[in-house]
């Protein structure tokens, strides 16, 4: 079920407000943040962030082609590394 | 045999049925395609007429994405998913679901052929025990 177009995307306030910040002083120090389910909007373009996955902050670049999906989708949050080839 | 967009002759089926074997055309597309080409949908193929035929393909070719422009938009848009390096491209390289499904059993259609694996158990196996 997507989200009601009225309510407009969901941006969480304070990220925005740093992300203009950060725009301000000049793009420097990557943004850290846990609000994963905050959407990527047009003004977040050229950003560096840093998205908790529940343990580390996973580090990227904001690119055009990231906007409308959400902050978390660039964070993955689950290890699998193949299985344990067979013993012996 | 009436020919649209291409290679794709459709048969002797009605008109709104057989446009449905050109790739990016649905039953909703095909029946949006007919109501403004002015044809009847339930005529069939067979029985259109060339004016006809032209004008569906007109329609077709104006507002519609079929054949090879829809595949090469899709494999687009999965090639935008893989390049941003969002969870759903990640999926689309490992080539399992993208869309949220189990994967522990099942997903066999994105998985491949079965590759047994030893002193796995299955979900059968863990409700019995």
């Amino acid at each position: 079920m997507t989200r009601s177009a009225k309510k407009g995307p969901y941006v969480d306030a304070k990220v925005f407000r740093k992300v203009m910040a950060a725009k301000e002083r000049g793009m420097n120090a990557p943004i850290r943040t846990w609000a994963r389910r905050c959407t990527i909007v047009p003004e977040f373009v050229g950003a560096k962030f840093e998205v908790h996955n529940g343990k580390n902050f996973i580090p990227f670049f904001v690119t055009e082609d990231m906007v409308g999906h959400k902050l978390g989708e660039f964070s993955p949050s689950r290890t699998f590394r193949g299985h344990s080839s067979s013993k012996k | 045999m009436p020919r649209i967009s291409g290679v794709d002759i459709p048969n002797d089926k009605q008109i709104q049925y057989s446009l449905r074997y050109v790739y990016g055309i649905g039953p909703h597309t095909a029946r949006e395609i007919l109501k403004e080409a002015g044809i009847e949908a339930v005529v069939k193929a067979r029985d259109l007429t060339e004016d006809e035929v032209s004008r569906i393909a007109t329609v077709i070719d104006r507002s519609y994405q079929v054949e090879g422009q829809a595949r090469r938009q899709v494999a687009a848009n999965i090639a935008r998913l893989r390049d941003i390096g969002c969870y759903r491209g990640l999926r689309h390289r490992r080539g399992l679901p993208v869309r949220g499904q189990r994967t522990r059993s099942n997903a066999r259609t994105r998985k491949g052929p079965k590759k047994t694996v030893a002193g796995k158990k299955g979900v059968k196996e863990l409700h019995r025990g």
